[in-house]
């Protein structure tokens, strides 16, 4: 795997949930561009990378914002307070309709 | 473009993926519509997925055309990432809660040994199946025709085990929570309220059977609940916890999700969690799927052809489906097959013209026993649920 942070939260995952269910998400790779490792680490940490292309076509960027306060106020993400606008403008520039 | 080929991986317990190659991958996460990608889930054969973590996997339009879907391709829909493989040697369903007086745990083999057993066929549709249908499109799991299937259903009545814990008068909601759990504890675990009164419906049940096998590790394993006409977000698998109280739950995927506007879907109402603006999603609204022929099909010029397919509703049974032929403005009643039950799907079968070429656009309407009728146009509601919109299908005669 190209992305060691990515790889070491799939990692993580995979020793505390030992699920099967892991296998294959690997192989879900989100655009190049400036936000791409915050996003991929943050986001996988709690469900697989396939939601965000399932989504694009129509999300905006208020869409994102309500998307990443979502997955924080409502699932507890643990997202810092400086990486919040990073990923919603990675979201928006590479995964909006 | 590789857009249309499909990939398959086997079912050996673990997935092909890394054999993917790496445009595919990419184009399979690139912002352009994704095609339909089969992956085999261990002890599943290869269904559509939608996402990997958690597994949200559909079941293809091939696999809807049996009147029981097979167990290996019925659909897997999960909240939470973490599903553990559940032992059955020391699994055990707590009941308790403050309406219980006498609090309960039970092995599978009390559950089995103790109780009734009765089996039923019902639909276990997803509350946002066809949200990928929407228009305007809507956010969250955009599923196909396929989070949905038909199943006989074996266990025991959910009200026999309540009782048997003397169940007091003050009861409001019946708790379900299951094994399934998230990664962060602060993530909402998934848990789900009933109405007391539709917890204790003769056909609410603890099923430990589908289609006559235990069930499926992602379909439940070892126990789930069967609301027969509901939505299956309350068909809780893994089971491990009922808890009855005498106050609404307050969990967030009771006040935070599977909503819908108060007032604006027919079906059952679920008083104790409905707020002026919103309410809990509960039966399952009349429709219908075509099996046959799919959609774009050519039929040869004078030959027989036959639309078939299935139609269904939240308990009451499917009294007439029609079809039109001429995009909705004449409409025929198709033959119906046998009643399987109220809660079933009842296929129909319809021949069709083929003296004429040309483009055929064929429209299905089902009506149920309870008077309800598929509409025309789509009731829109922010999460995407109850899509039963008259189908219609654009066929060519040549």
């Amino acid at each position: 795997m190209k992305h060691p942070a990515l790889a070491a939260a799939l990692a993580a995952f995979a020793l505390l949930a030992c699920t099967a269910v892991l296998a294959g998400e690997e192989s879900i790779r989100l655009v190049d561009g400036p936000g791409r490792d915050l996003t991929a680490t943050t986001c996988v940490s709690c469900h697989s990378l396939d939601y965000i292309p399932m989504n694009a076509p129509l999300m905006s960027r208020a869409s994102w914002e309500k998307s990443v306060h979502k997955m924080i106020d409502k699932f507890g993400a643990r997202v810092a307070p400086e990486d919040i606008e990073p990923i919603i403008a990675y979201l928006t520039a590479h995964y909006s309709g | 473009m590789l857009t249309r080929r499909k990939w398959l991986a086997a079912a050996t317990g673990t997935l092909l993926a890394n054999a993917l190659p790496r445009a595919r991958a990419e184009e399979a996460a690139g912002a352009s519509a994704p095609e339909d990608i089969l992956i085999a889930l261990p002890g599943k054969k290869p269904l559509i997925k939608r996402t990997f973590r958690p597994p949200n996997f559909e079941t293809p339009l091939a696999d809807l055309r049996q009147p029981f879907t097979a167990n290996d391709a019925f659909f897997v829909r999960y909240h939470l990432a973490v599903i553990p493989e559940v032992d059955v040697r020391t699994w055990r369903l707590r009941v308790g809660g403050p309406s219980i007086a006498r609090p309960l745990e039970l092995s599978l083999e009390e559950l089995k040994r103790d109780f009734t057993r009765v089996s039923l066929p019902a639909i276990n549709q997803c509350s946002g199946n066809r949200r990928g249908f929407f228009s305007p499109r809507v956010p969250g799991v955009q599923w196909g025709n396929g989070a949905m299937g038909h199943a006989s259903w074996g266990g025991v009545r959910l009200r026999d085990v309540l009782r048997k814990c003397s169940l007091q008068g003050n009861a409001l909601e019946v708790v379900l929570n299951g094994a399934d759990g998230a990664l962060l504890p602060q993530t909402p675990d998934f848990q789900k309220s009933l109405p007391v009164e539709r917890a204790l419906d003769e056909n609410t049940l603890i099923a430990f059977e589908m289609n006559g096998r235990p069930l499926p590790h992602f379909n439940g394993a070892p126990a789930r609940l069967i609301v027969p006409g509901w939505t299956a977000t309350y068909w809780v698998k893994h089971l491990t916890d009922i808890r009855v109280q005498p106050q609404p739950f307050d969990g967030f995927w009771m006040k935070g999700a599977y909503r819908i506007p108060t007032g604006a879907f027919p079906g059952a109402r679920f008083a104790s969690q409905e707020t002026p603006e919103t309410t809990p999603i509960t039966q399952i609204l009349v429709n219908s799927l075509i099996t046959t022929p799919t959609p774009g099909a050519r039929l040869a010029h004078g030959r027989p052809a036959q639309l078939t397919g299935w139609a269904w509703d939240g308990g009451t049974g499917i009294s007439v489906v029609d079809i039109s032929v001429d995009g909705g403005r004449n409409w025929h009643a198709a033959a119906l097959e046998k009643d399987l039950g109220r809660f079933a799907w009842r296929g129909f079968r319809f021949a069709l013209d083929t003296s004429q070429a040309g483009p055929l656009a064929v429209a299905v309407r089902a009506t149920s026993r309870g008077g309800e009728q598929q509409p025309e146009k789509l009731t829109v509601n922010p999460a995407g649920y109850h899509d039963n919109k008259i189908l219609s299908l654009s066929l060519e005669v040549a």
